[in-house]
């Protein structure tokens, strides 16, 4: 998935990002990363990395993998309606509307 | 039945898979409480969660769940008991929280199959890959304002069913046919209803071109097509475009393709390269979804019966052709008038009548069965009517006419008009003699040798009995009058 992150699965192996993963991964996140902000940036991710790549060392065969540590399930609402019929609320921060509609610049394919 | 495609350089195999997005009958959105109703007012379906305020938080609607399971027990497929929500992370105007809640690696639906009955009367198996849940995203109007794009929320978050097929299609027929059949169970099932216009039901198209039995094409994926015909022109226009490229010299782009309405050809979308990174993760917002076995069961014994199985008994027990039976089960409600109208009749005639006349007295006048007035005992019981002799078939067609403008029963309009059929060989002998009498020097032509006048005679005693006579009976009597 995650392409451009030299990610190798074996245990004690480094993670690395570089300078053009970093200017990609900006650019998919719409963050400005200015390009001499970019080679520290990939330093600093590169120094998390390392340090969440210690985890490998915990042995974890055979241990289910937890998805929450409360114990509690999946919650389910009713199939009820609610909520909706709040146009002005939802609309309240909007810079630009027009009949109940979000305007925005065009985005056309 | 060869699908082969013929092209300059030989024969090609075109290979198809679809996507289908059914979004899911229930009465608020997967993930908030805000209703699903079409044609609502611009954003007045549409709750905080929707609008992806800040420290909203999405809560599963069960009833989406359910759904989800009983199409996947419809399809004859696994039931994934854990599965896990992720973020599909891309922008776009109508996307307003900047990913889609999705299912990517467990979805809650494995491999399933789906069975095609063609129209040459073979059987197709077409592979289910996976069914998972995921949100619909909003509505963009780009013709409203010369620079703007309008953005209407209602759609976001309501509850889609994306159905992935394997690349088991091979003509634009089968994708078709894949479709509708698709579309039936899922009416059958109450989990969808299917509705193309109002895009309840939109299929992203799959299609490459290889020769025959040989590896897999590059292929291309065009998007967003609601309608059957679409559908079919999308493919046909692709295959066409990808053999000349290949025959030419060149090579297929893997691409997203856009498909216009108006011309029937499709586009390469402007693409980002971007734009299929879409970093999926577990959404940190939802946990694990796991089902109870017990309510997989709950459900697959409520499930109702579905269209293989109805079909199975109309070729099987009551001898109706493979064609009959198709039409008569694509929908439900055609299945169970059927159903109903020939309980204790001849089955095969009613399913006649009701292939014949009655859809086509419902295609003439635009109407649907349900505005119809000729309920499933009356056509029994006019079906009923000429098994037992009382009228001709050819009476039967006036009766049905009458019955299908007034909503009166067969009965009542043959009793009232005086249509019964004559049965009485008396009567029917003196219409003879009437008819014998008038035309001498045919009777003396037929006795020389000239056996095409029979017929002449058959239809001058139908006609002076109004179309009343028992035809078997004049046949008879009239052989024996001629030639005794």
């Amino acid at each position: 998935m995650l392409r451009g992150f030299h990610c190798n699965r074996t245990k004690h192996s480094i993670m690395s990002v570089d300078k053009s993963t970093v200017a990609r991964v900006a650019r998919l996140a719409r963050i400005h990363v200015p390009e001499d902000r970019q080679e520290k940036l990939s330093a600093e991710l590169n120094g998390i990395l390392a340090w969440i790549e210690e985890l490998n060392e915990v042995d974890t065969d055979n241990v289910e993998p937890i998805a929450s540590v409360t114990g509690h399930s999946l919650p389910r609402r009713k199939d009820v309606v609610s909520d909706g019929d709040r146009v002005d609320e939802v609309l309240a921060n909007v810079p630009e509307t027009a009949s109940g509609f979000f305007v925005v610049p065009k985005v056309v394919e | 039945m060869s699908n082969l495609v013929e092209g300059r350089t030989g024969e090609w195999e075109v290979v198809i898979g679809l996507e289908v997005h059914a979004q899911v009958a229930s009465n608020a959105k997967l993930f908030s409480g805000a209703p699903t109703a079409f044609g609502a007012d611009p954003n007045a379906n549409v709750s905080l969660v929707d609008a992806a305020m800040p420290g909203m938080l999405p809560v599963i609607n069960q009833e989406c769940v359910r759904q989800a399971i009983r199409t996947g027990l419809g399809l004859k497929a696994e039931i994934n008991l854990v599965s896990v929500f992720d973020r599909k992370n891309y922008f776009y105007a109508d996307l307003p929280q900047g990913y889609q809640i999705s299912q990517y690696k467990q979805p809650i639906v494995g491999e399933g199959v789906l069975r095609l009955d063609m129209p040459d009367g073979t059987t197709r198996e077409i592979g289910i890959e996976r069914l998972h849940l995921e949100q619909d995203a909003g509505k963009s109007m780009h013709d409203q304002h010369p620079s703007k794009s309008y953005i209407d929320l209602n759609r976001t978050g309501v509850a889609l069913m994306e159905i992935v097929s394997r690349p088991d299609m091979r003509s634009a027929a089968e994708a078709a046919a894949y479709v509708r059949k698709l579309r039936s169970i899922l009416r059958y099932l109450g989990t969808c209803d299917g509705n193309m216009e109002e895009g309840s039901l939109r299929a992203d198209v799959n299609v490459s071109v290889r020769r025959p039995g040989g590896e897999f094409g590059t292929r291309t994926e065009t998007k967003n097509l609601n309608s059957l015909r679409f559908i079919q022109q999308a493919i046909d226009y692709e295959v066409a475009r990808q053999i000349e490229i290949i025959e030419d010299g060149g090579e297929i782009d893997q691409e997203t393709r856009l498909f216009d309405t108006s011309t029937g050809t499709t586009r390469a979308m402007r693409s980002k390269e971007d734009a299929h990174d879409y970093r999926y993760f577990p959404d940190p917002d939802l946990l694990p979804l796991v089902i109870p076995q017990e309510e997989v069961d709950e459900l697959s014994a409520a499930l109702p019966e579905l269209p293989d199985q109805i079909r199975d008994r109309l070729t099987g027990e009551y001898g109706l052709s493979a064609y009959d039976a198709a039409v008569i089960i694509e929908e439900r409600e055609t299945a169970s008038y059927y159903e109903a109208a020939s309980a204790g009749r001849d089955r095969k005639l009613v399913a006649n009548w009701m292939t014949v006349e009655l859809f086509g007295a419902l295609n003439k006048s635009g109407q649907t069965l349900a505005d119809c007035k000729v309920t499933p005992a009356a056509l029994g019981g006019l079906v009923g009517l000429i098994e037992d002799g009382t009228i001709s078939g050819k009476i039967a067609k006036d009766v049905f006419a009458t019955m299908f403008e007034t909503g009166k029963d067969a009965a009542a309009i043959v009793e009232e008009q005086g249509l019964k059929q004559v049965s009485d060989s008396g009567a029917i002998e003196a219409m003879i003699d009437e008819v014998i009498a008038a035309n001498d020097d045919k009777v003396a032509e037929y006795r020389g040798g000239k056996d095409k006048l029979f017929g002449f005679f058959v239809g001058q005693v139908m006609k002076a009995s109004k179309g009343q006579a028992n035809p078997g009976m004049v046949n008879q009597l009239l052989r024996a009058k001629l030639d005794g």
